[in-house]
């Protein structure tokens, strides 16, 4: 967890359709929960169309630019893996990926859950409190989503092998 | 900004869609405030202008390319100037994440003579655009507030207990002033007097405007920045002396000069033209500009960074990611397929269907603007060998045809080619682009009531064109290719209409068309 002038800097990667706008929304609204300075930037447009997409977020006591400068990304979370290699760039020295392939989508009620799965896997590094998790995610999908949701996302949390 | 206009008063909003303007609006309605679609930016525009004249707080939205459509009653209004607040937000889009250009709406700014605001993160969209509208309802004065992708397409905290107090709105109310607003010669050079008088004293005012912000650093280093590139720049260099400019004309030349003299060396760190470099230069304030590498594209840390160090070696190159597709079903395929088959010389268009222009089509062979594929088409016809005119063909989207298509059709009308014409609309139902907006086309306001609507074939015949024909692309196979190549060869002036659905709207279009069968229903049975 970010101290000091430090800044935990998460970039969300995928194809238009995979839900990477929505995984990046509850991780902003979390850190946005546990009190940090958070900020969220994404580029779409042209995304329904299956193109790649990704969004960055970042907290700390500070945050400046809304942007993840290349080659500082803690974490790369990869939601399609086609989408590893042309994000590769972001992530620092030591980053940690987590890839698609951490979850098994067959245990998912719905191979949709896979952002809010991934997230569960990145939880594993973050020590947010679980409730806040939890909390933003009810208010991120409506009501009816919400059980198969908070399942993915426990499911996620046991996914913990990470690629580097 | 939604949440700014509602505590404003605004008391309409108005728009085209246009990434990345196009949440504000849709947002604004979602919180409760009056907000509609416009056919294009110059109508929005003067539908806000004349709401202004009538004495209502007013907004209009779009993207950069967005005010050239409605350049002409700006340039204007800014004589006329508006009793009420009119708030015009041009958002921009520098290294073109999803656009035609990466223009540089600031110069509008300087051109039209309007006060130009420019927020940094959502904080300063919500705050500034308060402090706009006090600004344009001071000096009686339209705004431009200026805002960039990455701007409106990021998320940061916002406290809104800070905000300042605006007087609240007056009841709508005409209130006669020939003399400001009927633009006669003999009343427009006064006019253009008094617009210089207001630009001089609001220069003044941004002397001492909350919205530009210093922050004491080193004296070796100072920079003057604005929008989100000062972001980036605080940073980099979290040590040196800053001077972030909210107002950026006109601009506060005075503070300007005292910081840039309080440093040993000052850079000025901004995106896109050498906008405020140039204009501080001018001044005779000397400044370091970016090198003109950084003109094209976005700025971000890493790019910054290098600006300050001066370095222009080459830059890395950012692996490019897999490029949008026509989706797997999409009802633009066919069309694309037609062309490519017949080998036709296509003008093109703006929205989700210059994908065509992709493999396995490569079938466009322009796009410039919205609604020029008929005219661009026209002009072709009217020039090309007789074996080249025969094979060209516009193919323009329903909301593009509502936009600008209307008065290319009246060309087609009026002066029509030797050899015909073949325009293709290919009408999914929605603002496919955008992410599916309504227009006057789907017969739905923009959230999604029902209300009139504009019925193509109908204005192609009320025009006098004889061959117009509505065919649904996915109903048979090899049909659309079966009519372009009849049509083409009948060497007339020709509308063909392809109608279905939008793949990933179908579901919701459905849905809305429910909803309004039902409210026809239950009227029907109120009435009885
Ligand atoms: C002057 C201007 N305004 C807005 C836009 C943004 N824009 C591009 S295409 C488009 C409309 C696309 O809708 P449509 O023509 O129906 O085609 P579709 O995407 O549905 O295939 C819009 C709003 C633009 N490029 N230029
Ligand atoms: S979003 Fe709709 S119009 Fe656009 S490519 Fe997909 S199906 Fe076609």
């Amino acid at each position: 967890m970010p101290t000091g002038s430090d800044v935990v800097n998460v970039v969300i990667a995928g194809l238009g359709g995979q839900g990477v706008i929505k995984a990046s929304d509850i991780l902003a609204d979390v850190a946005f929960r546990a009190g940090y300075d958070v900020k969220k930037s994404e580029l779409h447009g042209m995304s329904q169309r299956g193109g790649s997409v990704s969004s960055d977020v970042r907290f700390g006591k500070k945050v400046w630019s809304p942007m993840v400068p290349f080659g500082c990304a803690d974490y790369l979370v990869v939601l399609s893996s086609d989408q590893l290699e042309v994000n590769r760039h972001v992530l620092k020295e030591g980053g940690v990926t987590l890839s698609a392939e951490l979850v098994d989508v067959s245990r998912l009620a719905s191979p949709r859950c896979i952002n809010v799965a991934l997230l569960g896997a990145l939880s594993a590094h973050l020590e947010f409190p679980e409730e806040l998790w939890n909390a933003a995610i009810r208010s991120g999908f409506p009501e009816k989503l919400h059980d198969m949701n908070i399942t993915a996302f426990q499911f996620g949390r046991t996914c913990t092998k990470t690629q580097q | 900004m939604a949440l700014a206009m509602k505590s404003a008063g605004i008391t309409l909003g108005t728009g085209y869609p246009g990434t990345p303007s196009t949440e504000i609006l849709e947002n604004f309605s979602a919180r409760g405030g009056r907000a509609q679609w416009a056919p294009n930016e110059k109508v929005a525009f003067e539908v806000a202008l004349g709401a202004a004249y009538g004495g209502a707080r007013s907004v209009v939205t779009m993207k950069h390319v967005g005010v050239n459509v409605a350049a002409d009653p700006l340039f204007t209004a800014a004589y006329t100037g508006v009793p009420a607040a009119l708030i015009l937000i041009s958002a921009d889009d520098p290294g073109m994440a999803s656009s035609q250009n990466e223009q540089d709406n600031r110069h509008y700014a300087v051109a039209a003579g309007l006060p130009m605001i420019e927020p940094s993160d959502s904080q300063e969209a919500h705050d500034f655009f308060l402090h706009a509208v006090a600004v344009s309802e001071r000096w009686h004065i339209p705004v431009l507030f200026r805002m960039t992708t990455r701007v409106c397409h990021s998320k940061t905290i916002v406290n809104t207990g800070l905000r300042q107090e605006l007087a609240a709105p007056a009841p709508p109310a005409y209130v006669r002033s020939i003399m400001e607003r009927v633009m006669i010669p003999a009343y427009a050079r006064p006019a253009h007097r008094k617009l210089r008088q207001k630009l001089a004293e609001i220069a003044k005012s941004n002397e001492t405007s909350p919205l530009n912000t210093r922050t004491s650093g080193v004296r070796t280093l100072g920079i003057i920045s604005s929008g989100i590139a000062a972001m980036h720049a605080r940073e980099v260099a979290p040590d040196a002396s800053f001077l972030k400019l909210g107002t950026t004309y006109p601009l506060p030349m005075r503070i300007i000069r005292d910081f840039a003299e309080s440093v040993d060396r000052c850079v000025v760190v901004e995106e896109g033209d050498p906008y405020l470099a140039d204009s501080i230069r001018a001044a005779g304030v000397p400044v370091h500009a970016k090198p003109d590498m950084y003109r094209f594209g976005e700025l971000n840390v890493g790019r910054v960074k290098r600006i300050l160090a001066n370095d222009t070696s080459p830059e890395e190159p950012v692996p490019s990611g897999k490029p949008p597709q026509l989706c797997k079903g999409c009802p633009h395929r066919v069309v694309f397929e037609a062309f490519r088959d017949l080998g036709c010389i296509v003008a093109g268009d703006i929205g989700c269907y210059t994908l065509g222009v992709l493999p396995p089509f490569e079938a466009m062979d322009t796009c410039v603007s919205m609604g020029a594929s008929i005219t661009v088409g026209l002009g072709l016809r009217h020039v090309l060998p007789r074996e080249q005119a025969v094979k060209v063909a516009s193919v323009i989207g329903d909301s593009t045809f509502a936009h600008s298509g209307l008065s290319g059709l009246v060309e087609m009308v009026y002066n029509p080619p030797a050899t015909g014409h073949v325009v293709v609309i290919v009408d999914n139902g929605t603002t496919a682009m955008t992410g599916q907006q309504e227009h006057p086309g789907t017969g739905r306001t923009l959230d999604h009531e029902p209300t009139g609507k504009l019925v193509f074939e109908d204005i192609a015949r009320a025009m006098g064109i004889k061959e117009v024909h509505v065919i649904d692309p996915l109903k048979e196979e090899g049909e659309f290719a079966r009519l372009l190549a009849e049509t083409l060869a009948k060497e007339q002036p020709a509308v063909l209409i392809t109608r279905r659905a939008c793949l990933l709207a179908a579901a919701r279009i459905r849905a809305y068309e429910q909803r309004a069968l039902q409210g026809k229903e239950a009227c029907n049975a109120d009435g009885k």
